[in-house]
């Protein structure tokens, strides 16, 4: 049994899945983006987490505050960390949603969602 | 299960109404949403029939999370709460938090199928402790 220490929240038992992608929307990760970052992540059982670097410091992608006030900018490159039974589908998600400028799939990211 | 609801007391109905824009342009529909805002009279207030009609419409079995601005609007959300049916009063929380920015990260939070008491932690995690 390895021990883990309390700033490393990811069971070694599996597989991390790890990737990153650029900002390139023009607000970078604001409110709207930081929301449906949250909302993509919370959809997976995986533990998943981003930093600006591929060592950390690490946030929790399912925390709405943690997620909005990370507050990145275009230029940017996202890393991304998953692990859990979903893992690889999470990730994979994550790194699309960012790599689409946060746009849903076939949506124009420059059209806010009407009611 | 429901997702939990939001119901936004302002004094003013056109930062509840503004506040509400927010959450559906930024969270979407899956969340029960509904505000109230003025007096009775049109003027800056709070009602507390409003506030129970407000909670009604945003009816969650899961819950309800209410965000307020200020005193009066957070007595008068105590007081409809109070004056709900005894099956529905335990399932209704005034959150401590910013009114905006607690409507939006509450709702986030709330569209991912949390509990009434992970949507409350989460819009407090806004304010200063």
């Amino acid at each position: 049994m390895t021990v883990r220490s309390p700033n490393d929240p990811v069971p070694k038992s599996n597989a991390v899945h790890t990737g990153s992608a650029l900002l390139t929307n023009d607000v970078g990760l604001h409110a709207r983006p930081s929301v449906k970052l949250t909302q993509l992540a919370k959809r997976f059982g995986a533990h998943v987490e981003f930093a600006r670097t591929a060592a950390g410091p690490w946030v929790d992608a399912k925390s709405p505050v943690k997620v909005m006030r990370f507050k990145a900018a275009k230029g940017e490159t996202l890393h991304f960390r998953a692990s859990g039974a979903d893992a690889a589908e999470a990730l994979a998600a994550v790194v699309s949603l960012v790599e689409r400028g946060f746009a849903a799939e076939g949506e124009d990211a420059s059209q806010p969602r009407r009611e | 299960m429901a997702n939990v609801g939001i119901v936004i007391v302002s004094h003013s109905p056109k930062i509840a109404e503004g506040a509400a824009d927010m959450v559906r342009q930024m969270v979407g529909g899956s969340v029960p949403l509904a505000w109230t805002g003025g007096n009775p009279d049109g003027g800056l207030g709070t009602d507390v029939a409003s506030i129970i009609e407000a909670i009604g419409r945003a009816w969650s079995d899961a819950g309800v999370a209410v965000l307020v601005d200020l005193g009066g609007a957070e007595t008068n959300s105590e007081m409809a709460i109070d004056m709900l049916a005894s099956d529905r009063r335990d399932k209704v929380v005034v959150c401590e938090a910013p009114i905006v920015e607690g409507a939006v990260m509450a709702a986030t939070e709330a569209s991912g199928g949390a509990t009434l008491d992970a949507v409350r932690r989460t819009a407090e995690e806004l304010s200063p402790t």
